[in-house]
């Protein structure tokens, strides 16, 4: 018998804690080592891009630094003016002193050739003062005090509060204000965040347009997968093998070819129109606009979505007995009870795992309404790209990008608060 | 045992066919009846249609052809959740996202019985299987043995006068098993229900059951009391099934005064009793149970016929002897003996003579 008090040890007396420890070590390292080429993998191709985009959203030099394409110099610009903003309260009039800081740092602008920079970033919160900065560059050495009238001459323009207020918030690199904007919020003279003004107000209502439509995109595969996933589960092999490949043809079909085909078929012109008339259900002259709009978006995302939908599903149904269905009729419930209370439950975490990656998939997705969305029916990512490709303002973008990752990140949280990750049940 | 209740028919399959897939049947021709409060076996082995029978019964299979009665009502168009039948699936089936004490609820609630009544006779039912302490729990947290008490209890709850189970019993172990065994023929006298089971285990049969129906091929072989089907086969192929069988073949010689004299195919004479053999020049399958072997002389009738054989292995097996003999050609004659303390045992080598009385040795079709 040993006495309970004293450790345990090995038989020639080390304690058997650390013996156990050492002889795990070993195992532990190798694993290590297994994962390690993921782990690195996983760093580079995605934490790092998405760490980069989350500090882009917050951090923007181009009204702060110039960084020579040749030969890699970095030199700060519009010091002037940053050291007057620092010295000045938000709100406060721009006096002469502000103007000459202004005027000096046109100066520098103009050899270091970079006021497109600077005009580019106070353009992304007031459009047209990208030209107002080149303008004044070009004349700036032969600007005389008083400066203030010297500008003003050149652009009255350059009075204006907001413009100032755009420059305040620019001349530091961190700014949050591209997040105001991707929630049409900014500051407005006084330095206090207000609603920009309703003709500009477009990413709130995208934001929800994408929720919205991505939730019902969500809800029709969810309707229309159940009963196919169940049919694939229940039939004898032979013909749930053809209704497989029938489920996953599309998975085969580039998506553009799939995209364009419901082009086809969809537009006022297009097949279902066509058939419609032909049937004389609908008249030449009213056909029905299912293209170019959100229709159009919500039919093709549902249709190219519907396998994620099937296959989490199918993968859960295939693993509920049909047994339980049995023993509930048996004990005496009708058919519709039963699915109700035993069948219907056990699919459930086929449905949240089949729900999240289609919502998740919807939120972001690009080519399909980009192609048949319209003005309509676009969703947030067009506004993304939209930034990232022609207007440039990476910033933005990445700020947009990030309050996507965001909703969805917290939409991940309620439903594990829900229903519980455990319970995700992908394949 | 004998039968229990009063012998109105209660479940009964009146020629009975069923087939899948249109070409083979599965179900040839069955007609079964059984009285109320029986306790009825199925055994037979695998695939011979017991569980189809089961589920046509319960409702969840169709019979292609014949009609199954329950309570003298024709049951063939009502559907399963309407018969009123208590089932035990062999997997048990209890509901995994429901604890055990809702899995027992699920039959109240769709009969729309009360609260309270329906907390009472969850409790009774559970306390009935000594699984009272578990109704918080889900079926994954319980044993294979506990699982299949909370199924019985589940399929008892709501006071079925008839309980199908198919093979419950399957997954566990030797001893459990027996334990089961023991609690669900004790349950069913108390209760006073009719039970069909299945099983292909035929001491599971032997020891539970009022009557035990012995299928091959989608028929039944025989239908008798456990005694009666282990003294008295109908057949070789019940002979051969239930229990452990020695057979010697031969031809009818002839039958007389109850007693067919076959000759065995080494030429040796033996007196039979004749059950499905009637006249000479039958082929014939002799079936003896090792344990009526008798090879001590003074124990055998004076006039009995013998027979010479080898002893080819002696097996000791703590409470019995079992002892291999080669006899008219067949290597595989077995012999049981008791361990009594005058027992003889017999050296692998050793010429002995065997005989039997001629009512234990029967001679079944070829
Ligand atoms: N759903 C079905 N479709 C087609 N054939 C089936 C089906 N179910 C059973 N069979 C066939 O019917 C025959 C009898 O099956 P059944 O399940 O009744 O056998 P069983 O006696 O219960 O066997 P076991 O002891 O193995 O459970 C088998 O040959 C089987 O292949
Ligand atoms: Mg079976």
């Amino acid at each position: 018998m040993t006495d309970i008090a004293q450790p345990l040890t090995t038989a020639d007396g080390k304690p058997l804690k650390g013996a156990l420890m050492r002889a795990q070590a070993r195992a532990r390292r190798r694993a290590f080592l297994l994962v390690l080429p993921l782990l690195a993998f996983i760093l580079i191709t995605f934490v790092f891009p998405i760490g980069q985009m989350l500090y882009k959203s917050v951090y923007n030099e181009g009204f702060t630094w110039q960084e020579d394409v040749t030969t890699g110099d970095r030199t700060p610009i519009m010091t002037n003016l940053a050291a007057w903003f620092d010295a000045n309260p938000p709100g406060t009039e721009p006096n002469e002193e502000a103007y000459a800081a202004l005027a000096a740092d046109l100066v520098v602008l103009r050899e270091l050739k970079a006021p497109g920079q600077a005009g580019t970033r106070i353009n992304y919160e007031l459009s047209g003062s990208r030209s107002m900065f080149t303008k004044a560059a070009r004349s700036a050495n032969k600007l005389e005090p008083p400066y203030k009238e010297a500008l003003l001459d050149l652009d009255k323009d350059w009075g204006n509060p907001d413009l100032w207020q755009a420059m305040r918030g620019a001349s530091s690199s961190y700014t949050l204000n591209f997040y105001l904007a991707a929630i049409d919020r900014e500051r407005d003279a006084d330095g206090s965040i207000v609603m920009v003004p309703e003709n500009r107000q477009v990413y709130v209502k995208l934001f929800t347009r994408t929720l919205t439509l991505s939730l019902l995109i969500t809800f029709l595969t969810f309707v229309l997968a159940y009963p196919i996933a169940h049919l694939l589960a229940t039939l004898p092999l032979r013909h749930s093998n053809l209704l497989m490949i029938l489920v996953l043809l599309p998975f085969w079909t580039s998506l553009l070819v799939r995209t364009t085909s419901w082009m086809v078929l969809l537009q006022s012109q297009g097949v279902v129109n066509d058939a419609l008339v032909g049937m004389g259900l609908l008249g030449d002259d009213n056909r029905l606009q299912m293209m170019y709009n959100r229709t159009g978006t919500v039919i093709a995302m549902t249709h190219i979505l519907l396998p994620f939908m099937v296959l989490p599903l199918y993968s859960v149904m295939r693993m509920i007995n049909p047994s339980y269905v049995r023993a509930a009729r048996s004990l005496g419930a009708t058919s519709w009870t039963a699915f109700r209370r035993i069948y219907f439950p056990q699919t459930v975490p086929g449905i949240g795992a089949g729900a999240l990656l289609v919502f998740i998939l919807a939120v972001g997705y690009y080519i399909t309404p980009a192609l048949v969305g319209g003005a309509d029916g676009q969703l947030i990512s067009n506004l993304i790209a939209f930034h990232m490709q022609k207007s440039l303002n990476w910033s933005l973008a990445a700020a947009l990008a990030a309050l996507l990752l965001g909703g969805v990140l917290l939409l991940y949280w309620l439903y594990d608060k829900l229903v519980g990750i455990d319970n995700l049940k992908l394949g | 045992m004998t039968t229990r209740a009063s012998n109105d028919a209660f479940v009964e399959f009146e020629r009975v066919q069923k087939s899948y897939d249109g070409e083979t049947l599965v179900v040839k021709d069955l007609n079964l009846t059984m009285p109320k409060g029986q306790f009825l076996t199925m055994l037979g082995p695998s695939g011979s249609g017991k569980t189809t029978c089961l589920m046509m019964l319960a409702g969840f299979e169709t019979a292609t052809h014949g009609e199954i009665k329950l309570d003298g009502r024709p049951i063939n168009n009502i559907p399963p959740h309407k018969r009123g039948i208590g089932m035990v699936f062999q997997n048990y089936a209890l509901f995994p996202h429901m604890t055990i004490a809702e899995n027992l609820a699920f039959p109240l609630e769709v009969r729309k019985i009360g609260k309270s009544d329906r907390e009472e006779k969850i409790k009774r039912a559970l306390d009935m299987v000594e699984m009272g302490r578990f109704g918080g729990r889900r079926p994954a947290q319980l044993s294979g043995g506990q699982q299949q008490r909370v199924a019985l209890a589940r399929a008892l709850v709501f006071e079925p006068e008839l309980v199908l189970m198919d093979e419950p019993l399957g997954a566990l172990d030797k001893q459990l098993r027996e334990k089961m065994q023991f609690e669900i023929t004790r349950l069913a006298h108390d209760l006073g229900i009719t039970v069909v089971y299945v099983t292909h285990d035929q001491t599971e049969a032997l020891t539970m059951s009022d009557r035990v129906a012995v299928f091959n091929d989608g028929v039944i072989q025989q239908l008798a009391p456990p005694d009666e089907l282990y003294e008295q086969p109908a057949n070789s192929f019940v002979a051969q099934f239930i229990g452990e069988n020695n057979t010697l073949e031969g031809e009818v010689m002839e039958v007389r005064d109850g007693i067919a004299v076959v000759r065995l195919d080494d030429g040796e004479l033996i007196d039979c009793k004749p059950v499905n053999v009637s006249k000479p020049g039958e082929r014939t399958r002799v079936s003896i149970r090792p344990e009526r072997v008798e090879f001590n002389k003074s124990r055998l009738k004076p006039g009995a016929h013998t027979l010479k054989a080898e002893v080819m292995e002696f097996i000791y097996m703590g409470d019995i002897f079992r002892t291999r003999l080669k006899v008219a050609g067949n290597d595989e004659f077995i012999i049981k003996t008791r361990n009594a303390p005058d027992q003889v045992r017999l050296e692998p080598g050793a010429q002995i003579e065997i005989g039997w009385l001629p009512e234990d040795c029967r001679a079944l079709d070829a």
